[in-house]
């Protein structure tokens, strides 16, 4: 693997092959000695142009824990809005020895720029580029899902996933994590439905490899997984994607009683950091269907399995 | 192509010195070989090919196998001079007209200071003439400092020694609606055109590229056609109601082009451009990110693109121009979001001609005479381009090698921008000569007689005729 940009980017013996590595990497977590030896010697930079506490921390952990060096660069605000501080940002990381970036931007496409604008030869992770992509997040995801359905019915973890059901509810247009997730979930042979007020549907997802809903109720009881996605403040009121808060939970939001819809197997999940009270009731988030605070245990596995792929790979082949 | 030159009297490259030229087999608008003599900045004889007889002094250009047309003119070209000199200046975007067959070129108006003044556009239309390459033709803003809240001078533009006849906000749309209805009627005191702009400032907010499938995937903001329909149509309404002349810049979607079908069918005096990037580019190439094929209006799908092909052939948009967008290379080697929009395009836009319209058997050359010269260069009232080559007639011409194939490499285009769309495409056709006024500024695919840069070089070389002083 050179780069990981996109969930389009993995094929499906690719992905299942990374979320192995994670259950692997997820079983040496559990012992009392969490850290690898593996990337003795590599530095990963973390280079956020974008606020994110929670991705931050996540690939910082899972670098350290295979013995990476690691840089984490902070650059928010103003230099966002000047595309030469990224060109040049590459440039002084190269010049600094980097073996591999982990990129959040504001820009969707920065990742892609990053990996073959041809400003330095340094291996390329996604960590959420504009309203693209945030591919760790759908392999988290993947991640949590098929260890739960699989702990359920048992049978081989490379077709856990083949036709799960899985409802992805609300702001899709702005959403990375809903992109990352769609493309990766088809590539897993899971069934998608994308659930969310026309407004916030891109034009074009049509041509998306899934279907899309505006009847939340309809959709819940045929689904083995509800992932509700962050709902940004600023959407609303000025922003006019959908009347207000309170409608926005009236028809999209879960709450107890969408919750009761669901299957009993099913699960609750969110990508984090919740509104709660607007797109997922306080019921909802801490029921015990909720995977959300296991979601974020598992991505230090996920970034563990994709650094080391990243990094190692080609040794270890 | 070959040149000789008869020994001559006088060695000056000066204009009003220039020596006859007689262009020799040269098939005129892609027909019969026929030859040329230029003289006295006309059209002196023409004839048969083989059938003239090169006068004393005479410089003979061979032109067998090439396709004669009248220069063509660019109705819409950013030269960014005053104010973005490290873009384009008026000199190095001469050259680059020049060498891609233009005589003519119109210089848009959102420089820095706009082109809203008569003191501005004289500046530039100044520039241009001191350059000598090319005839450089001011567009003048609609609205001061492009700002879409009152007219500017319209007509002392019109009436300085720019002669300015074209108005546009380019870059900007000059969307409220009462401010276009008076700008159409205002300009029909000086014979003027409004070159709109067209695009829903709403509708376009933070807009990166063509809103469609391409754009769902990437997450980039959707530019939905509708914001260019929809104020393509109010417009053809307002100047029919108004009864003045459209004219509507780079039309880019397959819903504009019926519009515009519907309005002309009508009998509403309107005209419409295209660039050569919509003609053969489409929004897939967004896929990889690359700012180079960021642009306004945005690259749109192969069906609007097959849509706008049958335009130009049926004359549903009247010419092809280039929207010639040069860009220092940091602000397009950048994420996408942060880059300028623009693509180069003088020295490429005969070549995606021949390619798109040409090769695909939709215009022949007298076609391709018709909407890259005659056609813009009535839309801009310049009476001096956009004849035909016959005698008696202005001796603008472009000589172009249409068996010639050659991968485009910006970085030997004399536009200072580097961001063209097309590197590394293979290209049919060649600029082979360009003639302005009798005086061949492009031989064998170079600039020729180019008056000096720098005063002190003019100075050391003795007094530059040709500059300022030029008939």
């Amino acid at each position: 693997m050179r780069h990981l940009l996109s969930a389009a980017d993995l094929s499906r013996e690719g992905a299942l092959e990374l979320l192995d590595v994670a259950e692997e990497m997820a079983a040496t977590q559990a012992r009392e000695i969490k850290k690898l030896p593996t990337l003795r010697g590599r530095t990963v930079v973390n280079l956020f142009f974008e606020d994110s506490t929670r991705t931050r921390i996540s690939f910082e952990a899972a670098a350290k824990r295979l013995s990476a060096d690691v840089i984490t660069f902070s650059a928010k605000g103003s230099s966002v809005s000047k595309g030469e501080s990224l060109k040049d940002t590459a440039l002084t990381l190269q010049a600094m020895g980097a073996d591999a970036v982990v990129l959040r931007h504001s820009a969707s496409g920065a990742a892609h720029r990053l990996a073959h604008a041809g400003w330095s030869g340094v291996g390329v992770l996604n960590a959420g580029d504009g309203t693209h992509e945030h591919p760790t997040q759908a392999l988290l995801d993947a991640f949590t899902l098929r260890r739960r359905l699989a702990e359920r019915a048992g049978g081989d973890p490379a077709r856990v996933l083949e036709g799960a059901r899985v409802a992805v509810v609300g702001d899709v247009l702005h959403s990375r994590v809903a992109r990352s997730n769609v493309l990766l979930l088809e590539t897993l042979g899971a069934d998608v439905v994308l659930v969310a007020p026309p407004t916030l549907l891109p034009v074009g997802v049509g041509t998306w490899p899934c279907r899309t809903s505006w009847d939340l109720d309809a959709v819940l009881p045929d689904v083995d997984a509800v992932m509700v996605l962050r709902v940004q403040r600023e959407r609303m009121g000025g922003g006019g994607f959908f009347p207000s808060a309170q409608e926005y939970t009236r028809r999209f939001g879960l709450d107890g009683r969408r919750l009761r819809l669901l299957p009993d197997h099913a699960l609750v999940m969110h990508p984090g950091p919740m509104n709660r009270g607007l797109e997922i009731s306080a019921e909802a988030a801490d029921s015990p269907r909720s995977t959300i605070v296991e979601q974020v245990a598992n991505g230090v596995a996920v970034r563990m399995a994709a650094l080391y792929l990243l990094l190692a790979g080609e040794d270890a082949a | 192509m070959s040149t000789t030159d008869t020994p001559a009297p006088t060695g000056a490259a000066g204009e009003g010195a220039a020596p006859p030229v007689l262009v020799r087999r040269a098939r005129l608008l892609g027909g019969e070989e026929t030859d040329l003599l230029l003289a006295g900045g006309r059209v002196a004889r023409t004839g048969p090919g083989g059938s003239l007889e090169a006068p004393d002094g005479a410089r003979v250009v061979e032109a067998a196998g090439l396709v004669a047309l009248p220069g063509l003119v660019d109705l819409h070209t950013h030269l960014r001079e005053p104010g973005r000199e490290d873009a384009e200046t008026v000199r190095t975007g001469s050259r680059a007209a020049a060498l891609g067959g233009f005589t003519a070129v119109h210089a848009m108006a959102n420089t820095d200071p706009v082109a809203d003044t008569a003191g501005v556009v004289e500046q530039v239309w100044r520039l241009g003439r001191e350059v000598g390459l090319v005839d450089v033709r001011p567009v003048g803003a609609v609205t001061v400092g492009l700002a879409g809240e009152r007219l500017a001078e319209l007509g002392a533009m019109a009436t300085s020694a720019a002669r300015v006849r074209v108005f546009s906000d380019d870059g900007r749309c000059v969307h409220d609606p009462v401010l276009m209805r008076r700008a159409l009627e205002y300009v029909r005191s000086v014979d003027g055109v409004v070159a709109q702009h067209a695009q829903d400032p709403r509708l376009t907010e933070g807009a990166q590229m063509h809103e469609g499938v391409v754009s769902s995937v990437l997450g980039l903001r959707g530019w939905p056609a509708v914001a260019e329909e929809a104020v393509i149509a109010r417009d053809v309404l307002l100047a029919d109601h108004v009864g003045s002349r459209l004219h509507v810049c780079h039309v880019s979607t397959a819903g504009s082009v019926e519009i515009l079908r519907w309005a002309k069918a009508r009998g509403v005096d309107v005209t419409a451009e295209v660039t050569p990037h919509h003609l053969l580019l489409t929004d897939e190439l967004v896929r990889g990110y690359d700012p180079v094929y960021k642009v306004n209006p945005p690259l749109r799908t192969r069906a609007d693109v097959e849509a706008l092909r049958e335009a130009v052939a049926d004359g549903t948009v009247d010419v092809v121009a280039t929207d010639h967008a040069p860009h220092p290379v940091e602000d397009k080697d950048c994420e996408w979001a942060a880059a300028a929009m623009g693509m180069t395009g003088l020295e490429t836009a005969l070549s995606v001609v021949q390619e798109a319209l040409v090769e695909t058997g939709l215009l022949g050359w007298a076609d391709v005479a018709r909407v890259l010269s005659s056609a813009p260069a009535r839309i801009g009232r310049l009476e001096d381009h956009g004849r035909p080559l016959a005698e008696g007639e202005p001796a603008h011409l472009v000589l172009v090698d249409p068996a010639a194939r050659r991968p485009v490499a910006p970085e030997q285009h004399a536009t200072q921008g580097r961001n063209s769309p097309y590197r590394g495409m293979e290209l049919p056709g060649r600029v082979v000569a360009t003639v302005l006024r009798g005086r061949p500024v492009v031989l064998d695919g170079a600039l020729v007689g180019e008056q000096p840069d720098d005063a002190h070089l003019g100075a050391s070389r003795g007094a530059p005729h040709g500059a300022a002083g030029a008939s």
